[in-house]
């Protein structure tokens, strides 16, 4: 109904910005927890014994069955006394863990078997096969999917919003709503993901190709 | 650093006696049976390698050779049966009443430094550089220090002909050169046996004759132990003291590669030279 006002543009920009800040903490921080995490994970999947397996299978079901918002709610209503975006990023993180570690899986069940009875043969222990020889190999397969991922949590940061980590979205929502000025605020957030993630997702297609996928 | 209970050295009574030979042999399978589901492999095979003997293993396409080199290397459990590595069981460990039992992870893995393998598809860690695919186990099994180590892989890279290629990846590398830094690398470990899959198998023809060169020059200038599977023929015939005839996961016949190459017994040994001849 009404025009489109810059003024209010200009006025939310910083806002936003500020809010931005959070977002990409949320993001980094998430991600960094969803790429160790997934990796212990992936690892653990291959245990001998079904007392890791079958329990980190169980746990992962789980958090891949109930959406993302169930869970942070959840956690945020469980764990009052921590910090909002401590809880958002741990959960974020969790939550993409069971992610990532399909994708270490797939990484390194792509690594030779002939890799595998080479370090037998050389009689390196089981933490210097992985560190030395497994995890580089399977790690450089799977560094573009790692990154498509760190995009969509980057992406899905907005619900943190719900349990009040003051991101960029819960700050346009707030300005929106103290001035009236919803469109103005969410078109700006809306460019500022697309600016943001549109040449980190064409850096990831460049790395793609030279990792040769 | 041993094995907790009882010591894994060999009380001369427990040795079955196989032969009359005095002395123990290197390697001795003790009716090794190896099976996949119902499909039986290995049927109770018996032979022996001597310390310093240098065994070339023929035999049809699936009549077991591989296994057996999978199975000393400790990269297959047998079925049943004892393979015995200088008077040790190789798979096995004590227990206190002096029966065997499958040994665990930790002990497996004392067993395999004796024993060093190179592969048909060499296996190099394609993440590392030459020296460091040669170093790593020295330096993280042996515990040698690093520049001890890299030393000794220079010179083993000398000895394989490859001494430019220190820096090298191995994608840079031929296959042939892949093979050598790959024969390079398990001798790093010193090991007393060294077991060799067909070897020049993936190379290109005009390779293969630089890689057998450099074997038969390991055979005669060190004393270390050899178990080679082949198609080669001359190499069977030039470098090794004993040829093994397998068929159906037992040995047809065995004896130096003259006997066998020229006047073998079994008339399955003569199909198959003829064959591949
Ligand atoms: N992992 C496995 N599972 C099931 N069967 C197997 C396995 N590995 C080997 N075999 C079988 O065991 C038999 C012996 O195989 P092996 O590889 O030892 O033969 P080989 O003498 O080395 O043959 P080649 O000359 O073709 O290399 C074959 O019949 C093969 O199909
Ligand atoms: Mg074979």
């Amino acid at each position: 109904m009404n025009a489109f006002d810059w003024d209010a543009v200009g006025e939310a920009l910083p806002l936003l910005l500020e809010g931005f800040r959070v977002t990409l903490l949320a993001t980094v921080l998430g991600t960094l927890v969803a790429a160790v995490l997934g990796l212990a994970i992936a690892v653990a999947g291959r245990a001998p014994s079904r007392l890791v397996t079958v329990p980190v299978k169980a746990v992962m079901e789980f958090i891949r069955s109930t959406p993302l918002l169930v869970q942070l709610v959840g956690a945020a209503a469980l764990f009052t006394s921590v910090e909002p975006l401590t809880i958002g990023i741990v959960v974020l993180g969790v939550h993409y863990a069971t992610y990532t570690s399909e994708v270490y899986r797939a990484g390194i069940d792509g690594v030779p078997k002939g890799q595998w009875e080479a370090c037998r043969a050389l009689s390196l222990s089981p933490r210097r096969t992985w560190q030395a020889v497994i995890l580089p190999q399977a790690v450089r397969n799977v560094l573009p999917a790692l990154g498509n991922y760190a995009i969509s949590m980057f992406k899905e940061t907005p619900f943190l919003a719900v349990i009040t980590v003051q991101e960029m979205v819960f700050e346009a929502r707030k300005y929106g709503a103290d001035h009236f000025a919803y469109t103005e605020a969410f078109t700006l957030a809306g460019l500022v993901f697309l600016v943001a993630s549109y040449p980190t997702s064409l850096l990831m297609r460049k790395l793609e190709k030279r990792l040769g996928h | 650093m041993a094995t907790d209970s009882a010591p894994l050295k060999e009380p001369a009574d427990a040795t079955p006696a196989t032969g009359t030979a005095a002395v123990e042999p290197l390697v001795r399978f003790d009716k090794v049976v190896k099976r996949y589901g119902d499909h039986v492999v290995l049927d109770e095979l018996d032979f022996t390698v001597r310390r310093g003997e240098h065994v070339t293993l023929i035999g049809p396409s699936g009549s077991g050779k591989t296994t057996i080199l999978r199975l000393l290397m400790t990269l297959e459990k047998v079925s049943d049966g004892v393979i015995w590595v200088d008077g040790s069981p190789l798979s096995h460990v004590r227990t206190a009443d002096g029966s065997l039992k499958p040994a665990g992870e930790k002990q497996l893995r004392e067993s395999r430094k004796k024993i060093g393998m190179v592969f048909q598809q060499f296996n190099l860690f394609p993440n590392m550089k030459v020296l460091q695919n040669i170093t790593e186990a020295p330096v993280n099994v042996l515990g040698m220090a690093r520049e001890e180590a890299e030393a000794r892989a220079v010179d083993l890279l000398d000895l394989v002909g490859l001494s430019g290629k220190v820096d090298a990846h191995p994608s840079q590398l031929s296959g042939g050169q892949q093979q050598r830094v790959a024969i390079a690398r398990a001798l790093a470990m010193r090991p007393e046996i060294l077991l060799l899959d067909e070897v020049t198998s993936a190379l290109d023809p005009e390779l293969v004759a630089g890689v057998l060169d450099l074997l038969g020059d390991i055979a005669r200038s060190t004393d270390i132990t050899m178990l080679c599977v082949t198609h080669e023929m001359n190499f069977a015939r030039d470098v090794s003291k004993k040829v093994l005839m397998f068929d159906a996961g037992r040995v047809v016949e065995s004896g130096s590669p003259e006997k066998i190459f020229s006047d073998p017994e079994h008339e399955r040994t003569r199909e198959f030279l003829n064959a591949v001849l």
